[in-house]
């Protein structure tokens, strides 16, 4: 059977959702998630989303396009970051006016709170730019726009896993679709389709990222010959609980947690004077490294603490009771009185395919390629440079779903019904077929499992030249046995065996993409650290990395950044 | 040490009944139960179906009946079944199996819809921010922890007995999400809805819902709260 809507958007998460509420009523939209919509990843997030709406004490849109800017160290398009920040009012109050159930300060109005560098006065000290619902703010904002699009009866295809993205003659003709209940693979033709499935986490082996994090939007343009941007910019949030992953938000530490070494030090003291604990992911995540190398990680470990017990109960109740629940439950502590153990924890990709302000996908040639868009975090629109700023990637979400759905709307004239190639499904069936049939063989599993550990080993917080190249010839091997992986179940029905096998397709060539690019790239910029090269070095790495996939593997070439009203600047806090 | 697991299996496509089958992982006291199927499936049975996504209790796929009762897999622990010398893994009940753990949420998702879980405000919004007071905040502060894992809904003895169409707890939830929110001008009519035989009613104070919700919404009493509004504002309140 043939489906057919002008526009298909793969990926019901708030960039997803926010894009098809745009295009709701002006085009036929249809909805595509891997998982049921609202189990996507945007709903963990937790702290919130910023805006300069100075509820609690001045702000300006510049300041927080500065801090953009400067947390990217340099590497943001600083017409995106204006964007963002201009926006970034109106956004939140759409948001509200749609029934998101933010806190509120006394008067009435939205509360705000401080979030890891997000400053006023271009970096003169903390400001309170977040809006927040609790500690589940991407949550509840997830529900809202889902049920806004229930409400206007948008056609979503749930666990429909998207495998192939057909392009004819340049331009797209839809995308072929796994209904996970059936097996059932079918063509869905379209004018226009949107990628908007998040990021890849699960690339490494400690990740505050879902299972269903596996690039899988990526890989669809990647292996069509679209480059990809940035991919050697991954961050790792600082404050993962230990051995889990399980995230912590910042927003502990913008309510005034601090981090704690094995002699109960703020060492944060050391890195960042001026914001202290409130300095960028990045800064944060090497400096806990840096004290575990050194000898003071706690107990002789490889974690430090994380110290709420001065917040109070109440503070913690009505602020941040997800994760004192996590906390509870995984740990068995109770944060009101005991420290809590963290390290930190793979949680957001910089890096994915390159797409210009209105979310059009850029080929190797920073071409359009006509009807085909991205937003979320599976995009480069190269707004959160070399390394993001908390409470900017629910904000980027919402700003550039919306413009990336109203382009759509708009370029939908122009773009005519592209008569797909005889049996566009064909190339996937037999892409099944080759795993089901195959009987002996690695599964999935253990192929993952070594990809995540040499990703976390040799390419996570600090990186060098050596176990870069050891990363890249151990990859291309695991590549080599994926070609022969094997499922115990050949059944149609949620085939979740074989789905794992094909997700793993998807990690490897990410992982392999992150690794090159990150040896490529011979400094240290923002999430990107090369102990080998300690140094920025704008003179000759003020561009962003473009990765195509070869036959011989992968080719890199550069392309510069956008830089309008901020001169690059050293980066201190 | 080694866990013993007794898992009911059904594949419709296989043709065969719906069964038990055992499995025996070795785990660790503090992971997951989560950790536990994941070990399973990917170690000794890749056909073993069951949802999962997030791992930490926020995006609400993996609730199931451990033990007979409702739970998220990946928030209940190893430790949490010291006692037990088997762990028993069902689907959700009263939701219509589709493979395994695998249970069907479309109607469970319809009932709520019907709800109108969205907010409608009376006057069109102001150029900023609706005004709404902390407390008035407040009312709404444990509902909007709900993350539609459908627990309550499985556990509710009302559903599974005597009124299958009951529109069930996690409605209820969402009903009530927006019937407090200050900036909703449909009060009276959502009043009238929950009036309706199927929706507060048949509610009769189990607590099953409230006991099992992985989230801690307290559930029965916001009912209860709904139903005493009812009383309070509608002409025709039903129930008795």
């Amino acid at each position: 059977m043939v489906f057919k809507h002008d526009v298909l958007i793969v990926g019901a998460g708030l960039a997803g959702l926010r894009a098809a509420t745009e295009v709701a009523g002006k085009a036929d939209v249809a909805l595509f998630s891997k998982v049921y919509p609202t189990r996507s990843h945007s709903g963990a997030a937790q702290g919130g989303i910023a805006a300069a709406l100075g509820n609690e004490e001045p702000d300006s849109w510049e300041w927080h396009m500065y801090d953009t800017v400067k947390g990217g160290d340099y590497l943001s398009d600083q017409d995106v970051a204006e964007i963002l920040a201009k926006d970034s009012i109106r956004a939140v109050y759409e948001l509200e006016h749609l029934g998101v159930p933010f806190n509120r300060t006394p008067e009435g109005r939205i509360a705000q709170r401080n979030f890891g560098g997000h400053t006023r006065d271009f970096g003169a000290a903390p400001v309170k730019r977040a809006c927040y619902a609790a500690d589940r703010s991407g949550r509840v904002m997830m529900d809202t726009l889902y049920f806004e699009a229930v409400r206007k009866g948008i056609k979503i295809y749930p666990e429909f896993n998207v495998m192939d993205l057909i392009v004819q003659e340049g331009q797209v003709a839809g995308l072929v679709a796994c209904e996970l209940a059936t097996g059932k693979i079918h063509f869905f033709h379209a004018r226009s389709v949107l990628i908007a499935t998040g990021g890849y986490g699960k690339v490494y082996k400690v990740t505050s990222n879902a299972f269903a994090s596996t690039g899988d939007g990526l890989y669809l343009t990647y292996k069509l010959g679209i480059p990809l941007e940035d991919m050697e910019f991954v961050q790792f949030h600082p404050t993962g609980i230990y051995g889990l992953g399980v995230l912590i938000s910042e927003a502990a530490r913008g309510e005034g947690g601090v981090l704690r070494n094995n002699a109960g030090e703020r060492f944060m003291e050391r890195y960042a004077p001026t914001i202290k604990d409130l300095a960028p992911r990045d800064m944060v995540s090497r400096a806990i490294f840096t004290e575990i190398r050194q000898g003071r990680g706690v107990n002789g470990e490889d974690f430090v603490n994380l110290d709420l017990t001065h917040l109070g109960e109440k503070k913690l109740a009505e602020k941040l009771s997800d994760i004192s629940s996590f906390v509870k439950i995984y740990l068995g502590l109770d944060p009101v009185k005991e420290l809590i153990p963290i390290h930190p924890t793979c949680h957001y990709m910089m890096g994915g395919i390159p797409t210009n302000t209105h979310g059009q996908v850029l080929d190797l040639h920073n071409n359009p390629v006509p009807g085909l868009y991205a937003a979320g975090e599976c995009s480069c629109i190269s707004l959160h440079g070399a390394n993001r700023l908390g409470c900017n990637s629910l904000l980027d979400l919402v700003v550039f779903g919306r413009r990336a759905g109203a382009h759509i709307c708009d370029e939908l004239k122009n773009l005519s019904w592209v008569e797909p190639p005889p049996a566009p499904e064909s190339a996937t069936i037999e892409r099944i077929r080759r795993l089901k049939e195959r009987t002996a063989g690695d599964k999935a599993v253990v192929i993952r499992q070594r990809l995540q550990e040499i990703m976390t080993t040799e390419c996570s917080v600090f990186r060098h030249e050596e176990t870069l190249k050891n990363a890249l010839t151990e990859i291309r091997a695991l590549e080599d046995r994926y070609n022969r992986v094997s499922i115990d179940y050949k059944g149609d029905r949620y085939n979740t065996d074989l789905t794992d096998a094909l997700e793993l397709e998807h990690l490897l060539a990410l992982g392999e993409a992150i690794v090159a690019c990150a040896l490529a790239r011979t400094e240290s910029r923002g999430a990107h650290w090369r102990e080998d090269f300690p140094e920025r070095v704008d003179e000759e790495w003020l561009k962003h990395t473009i990765v195509q996939k070869t036959n011989a593997g992968v080719s890199i070439t550069y392309k510069p950044v956008s830089i309008t009203r901020f001169e690059p600047k050293p980066r201190a806090y | 040490m080694e866990k013993q697991f007794r898992i009911f299996r059904f594949d419709p496509e296989a043709g065969g009944e719906p069964h038990y089958q055992s499995y025996t992982v070795s785990a660790r006291p503090e992971e997951r139960i989560l950790d536990c199927l994941n070990r399973i499936k990917w170690e000794q049975d890749g056909t073993l179906g069951y949802r999962m996504s997030c791992a930490h209790g926020v995006c609400g796929s993996d609730g199931m009946r451990i033990n007979g009762v409702c739970a998220l897999a990946c928030q209940k622990l190893v430790k949490d079944y010291a006692d037990s010398v088997e762990i028993t893994i069902e689907p959700l009940p009263f939701f219509k199996v589709l493979k395994d753990l695998i249970v069907d949420m479309d109607e469970f998702l319809a009932r709520i819809a019907s709800m109108k879980p969205y907010l409608i405000p009376a006057e069109p919004p102001p150029e900023k921010e609706y005004l709404q007071s902390p407390q008035d905040h407040k009312k709404v502060e444990d509902v909007i922890r709900c993350i539609l894992c459908a627990c309550c809904t499985g556990a509710c003895p009302v559903m599974r007995g005597e009124n299958p169409d009951y529109v069930g707890p996690a409605a209820l939830v969402w009903a009530y999400r927006f019937l407090y929110d200050t900036r909703d001008g449909q009060f009276t009519s959502r009043l009238e809805k929950l009036n309706e035989p199927d929706s507060v009613w048949p509610c009769v104070n189990y607590f099953e819902c409230t006991r099992v919700c992985p989230k801690e919404i307290p559930i029965t009493k916001s009912i209860n709260m709904m139903k005493r509004e009812i009383k309070k504002n509608l002409p025709n309140p039903g129930g008795e």
